[in-house]
């Protein structure tokens, strides 16, 4: 058994463990890891977020117990004091002597506090470790409790000091940053990206002052202030210094081995030191005579040591190292790749600047154009990653190569096909995992869809940024293997939706087991294809959502928005958002009588949050009682009609848009569709009910009423577009059942009208010419079936609590009365919610 | 600190020491569940119809916490039995616990059985 001796127990300290017990050689070794702080490596890189939570545990890059099972020795809070080369021994700061047979440094860097006089001052911290935040955190609650506008000033306005600078906001101190450079991030960003930097913070709440020389620092004992020019002084009551890191190479140094003139331990590609038996690995080693302070490069440099001291000696460290990165700052994006900076002559440089939106982008291309050689984002990366691998994988741009920068309308896909990636282009840089893993797991048909993708290779399971891009490669190359990619419903059924709607119609199916004994692929059904088909049969049948509860959907299946903790919301039907006194009063002692949180909706209805289920069918007793009935929130179905008040009032109204929006929203209510729809009508131009955002809307103007289609809110808003002018009320509704019925029958399962209307083949023509011209020769069968669910409408709610064997489900135990005693709410303004999720 | 999770133990069939009279076979929807209480446990009884069988599980899910699996949809996924939570569609085997579609920590189960038209479930304590 051989010993390796880890003296560090940081980041990639950590790594060098995670990596070599991956190893099936690791057997023969023994490891043992040092580290001097008193708990085990955590991750330093989000330290800030410690102000937030405080949850040093939350840090962790594993648990104690981590090492245990993996047979590793962690020995915290001992420092390692002396290195015995001849006799291979380490003496730890106890003096305790262990033996190696490999030794590995990995013991970091520490923070650079320049000489400057009064530095030794009370109130003035480092900031590195998590100790240091502690201290920090009780001196600034001591500032806090003497006074309410203490101030904190930060040395250094480079990576580091900026986040000492979203510590220091999060403690509830005014905020300084004081950096030596004219600009901030001087590393990193050329000097107009770092003035728009400068103009987001600001904004945030942080000031900033440059090149300023710092000569001392004033105070009685503890800081009050620091002096940068005769008069020249700043009045703070803690400072923090960030101003660069040195290389912890003290050991090494004492040992003899080979440092840098600046610090640093010297190694070679195999990230051994001058002695055979040691390597040094991270902020410490010195490579290509340069210390690399960023995380991925010392997890490269601990796979090579892993990978050497295991035998596997071709694995090297490459002479180039990647140093691009793309960071959040205080909540602003800020990414740098390549050559960030790039004299003219080797390239030219394209820059878009948009300061009002604290904007920058700039990219380096070569003189030719073809090649992406860096680039800089500030404010918004999103398009980091795709531009990194352009640039990593040497891929040919656009030939005009602003495109890859400047706003675009519809959005991506400038950058061409994702297939076009190199195999070897990392696609996962979390774990690792490249174009041609992904592709190969499909290729060997190991994977079939993108489910068994990121199981197989691990990709996007860290931090979830190249999912999109998982999602790219894995239906492209399910199409280049000829792989249908099918939009059958899920695994239960070889059908779509529309197959499924005919299927049932033509069957006269009734149930959920009919259609799936005589069409499903011999399985039980799942939460994608029950609520499907019960919003099928609702369709085709009328049927509510009373008939098969157990197939529907979590909502539908208890008439009831399912809210965070369990418990539900109620929304009665409110058409057009016109309700008398009275009907508001009854809501108003429904809803203080079972303490229920009320708020206004979107959709111009109240909604009555925090029902338990035994709770819900005695509420709707009293609403029906009042006049009520159910608003179908919880349904994939006509929600409101939002009107504006229209000539019934308004000096300007056209035409009486609230009767117009009431006689609409009863005879839409209940129906079941592919998802929600909404509707809209506004008695002017002025469009006060915002009915271009609705799947219909209606403006009244001069001789009639102009209807557009496929409008929504949502992640997507989209306006609905005109699809008739100056048509009566009557040929409205003649449109719309047409309309409305067509979507029914052909969207795809939770396809609004928008999306649906996009992908019609044909677009906006062909639908007019479906439900205007009746080319398809089914307008009058459209407006039938509408008729029909018009006619069948049943509130389910009166139906419901008039029937004791439909409220036997509304209990939440089916052996007693109680309640579920896991609810636990909190005060929220004169309200209450739910207790906050972990 | 015993966390609300900790009361729930998976349970064999050979551990069984209590067969609780829960409800009556008619309490519970056909292909659906509905919860009953033991003690201080909440627990959710599926009546799985199609394939004649029947099941019982915490009725907390492990995602965030909430008495809610018992409301869930259940089906199968490439033949193992599941319930899908009804907030965010987490889906657990009925016969084992384990989690389907990502990696959170399985659930506990319970052996169920039904005599003379009533649902027992079985507890080691």
């Amino acid at each position: 058994m051989q010993q390796v001796i880890v003296v560090g127990n940081g980041m990639v300290g950590y790594k060098f463990c995670e990596k070599f017990v991956a190893q099936a050689e690791s057997k023969d070794f023994k490891i043992t890891i040092f580290g001097e702080e008193p708990r085990p490596a955590y991750d330093r890189v989000h330290l800030s977020e410690f102000f937030e939570n405080q949850d040093a545990k939350a840090l962790e890059m594993a648990p104690a117990e981590w090492y245990a099972e993996h047979n590793v020795d962690l020995i915290t809070g001992e420092r390692v004091a002396d290195i015995n080369r001849s006799s291979k021994t380490i003496t730890t700061a106890k003096d305790r002597e262990f033996s190696y047979d490999y030794l590995v440094l990995a013991t970091g860097s520490s923070p650079f506090v320049p000489p400057i006089k009064g530095v030794e001052k009370e109130g003035v911290f480092v900031y590195r470790t998590i100790e240091d935040l502690e201290d920090m955190l009780a001196y600034a609650a001591k500032i806090n409790a003497e006074k309410s506008d203490g101030r904190a000033a930060i040395l250094g306005g480079g990576l580091l000091g900026l986040e000492a600078g979203k510590a220091v906001l999060d403690m509830g101190l005014e905020p300084h940053v004081v950096e030596f450079a004219s600009k901030l991030m001087p590393r990193q960003l050329d000097s107009r990206s770092s003035q728009v930097l400068q103009l987001k913070l600001e904004s945030i709440g942080l000031n900033i002052h440059l090149s300023k020389a710092t000569n001392q620092i004033l105070g009685d004992g503890k800081i009050t202030a620091m002096e940068f020019g005769e008069d020249d002084v700043l009045d703070v009551d803690m400072l923090i210094v960030s101003a660069g890191i040195r290389p912890r190479d003290e050991l090494a140094r004492a040992c003899g081995l080979e440092v840098g003139v600046r610090g640093g331990v010297v190694v070679d590609n195999t990230m051994k030191t001058s002695d055979a038996h040691i390597y040094a690995i991270g902020e410490i080693a010195l490579y290509n005579q340069m210390i690399y302070g960023l995380v991925a490069p010392g997890y490269d440099m601990a796979d090579v040591a892993v990978q050497q001291i295991i035998g596997n000696t071709d694995k090297l460290m490459p002479a180039d190292i990647d140093m691009s990165t793309k960071l959040k700052l205080i909540g602003v994006d800020v990414a740098s790749f390549g050559e960030p900076f790039m004299p003219a002559s080797k390239g030219h440089s394209i820059i878009f600047e948009n300061k009002t939106q604290h904007l920058y982008k700039r990219i380096n291309v070569s003189h030719d154009g073809k090649k992406l050689l860096g680039g800089i984002l500030v404010g918004d990366a999103a398009d980091y990653s795709m531009l990194h691998q352009v640039y990593l994988n040497g891929m040919a741009i656009p030939e005009d190569p602003a495109q890859l920068i400047l706003p675009t309308s519809e959005g991506g896909a400038l950058l061409g096909d994702v297939m076009d990636l190199p195999d070897e282009a990392q696609i996962c840089s979390c774990e690792s995992v490249t174009k041609g893993q992904i592709c190969g797991v499909i290729e060997s048909g190991e994977a079939t869809d993108l489910g068994s993708v990121v199981s197989c290779t691990k990709a996007g399971t860290g931090c979830g940024g190249c999912k999109p891009m998982v999602a790219d490669l894995t239906n492209a190359t399910l199409k280049s293997l000829g792989i249908e990619v099918k939009d059958s419903v899920c695994e239960h059924f070889d059908y779509n939706r529309q197959d499924l709607y005919k299927i049932i119609e033509v069957k006269g199916y009734t149930t959920f087991n009919e259609v799936l004994d005589n069409y499903g692929n011999g399985g039980h059904g799942c939460e994608l294809c029950k609520p499907l088909i019960a919003s099928l049969m609702a369709t085709i049948h009328a049927d509510t959502a009373n008939k098969e509860y157990a197939i529907q959907d979590s909502n539908d299946r208890f008439l009831a928005n399912i809210q965070r903790n369990g418990t539900y919301s109620v929304v009665p039907r409110v058409p057009g958002g016109e309700i008398t006194p009275d009907k508001l009063i009854a809501l108003g002692q429904i809803a203080k009588k079972y303490d229920l949180y009320t708020k206004v909706t979107g959709g111009v209805r109240i909604d009555l949050f925090g029902a338990t289920l035994n709770q819900l069918p005695l509420i709707w007793k009293e609403l029906i009682s009042h006049g009520f009935e159910s608003g179908h929130a919880y349904g994939k179905s006509l929600r409101t009609v939002k009107t504006c008040v229209g000539s019934t009032w308004c000096r300007y109204g056209m035409d009486e848009s609230v009767s117009f929006g009431i006689e609409l929203e009863n005879r839409y209510r209940g129906i079941r569709a592919p998802h929600k729809i909404k509707g809209g009508v506004s008695g002017c131009i002025r469009e006060c009910a915002e009915a271009r955002g609705k799947d219909f809307g209606l403006i009244a103007v001069e001789g009639g009423w102009n209807l557009y289609v496929g409008g929504n809110g949502g992640a997507n808003p989209r306006h609905a577009e005109l699809f008739a002018e100056q048509i009566d009320n009557a040929t409205v509704i003649k449109y719309l059942d047409r309309y409305l019925m067509f979507y029914m029958r052909t969207a795809k399962p939770l396809q609004r009208t928008a999306a649906w209307q996009e992908r019609l083949e044909g677009g906006l023509d062909y639908l007019k010419e479906v439900i205007i011209e009746d080319k398809l020769g089914i307008a009058e069968d459209l407006e039938k079936e509408m008729q029909t669910l018009v006619n069948r409408f049943e509130c389910e709610w009166t139906q419901a609590v008039n029937d004791p064997e439909m409220m036997k489900r509304f209990n939440h135990f089916v052996n007693s009365e109680d309640e579920d005693d896991n609810l636990v709410f909190v005060p929220m303004r004169d309200q209450k919610m739910p207790e906050p999720w972990v | 600190m015993e966390t609300i999770l900790d009361k729930y133990k998976a349970t064999e069939l050979t551990n069984v020491k209590v067969w609780f009279k829960a409800a009556s076979v008619k309490d519970f929807p056909k292909d659906g569940g509905a919860c009953i209480k033991y003690k201080d446990k909440q627990i959710a009884v599926f009546n799985f119809t199609r394939l004649n069988k029947w099941y019982a599980c915490q009725n907390l899910c492990p995602h965030k916490m909430e008495m809610v699996l018992s409301r869930g949809m259940i089906g199968d996924d490439k033949g193992i039995p599941k319930v899908a939570c009804p907030l965010h569609k987490k889906t657990f085997s009925l016969e084992t616990g384990e989690n389907l579609n990502s990696d959170l920590n399985a659930i506990a189960v319970y052996p169920v059985k039904v005599e003379e038209g009533y649902v027992y479930v079985g507890f080691d304590e």
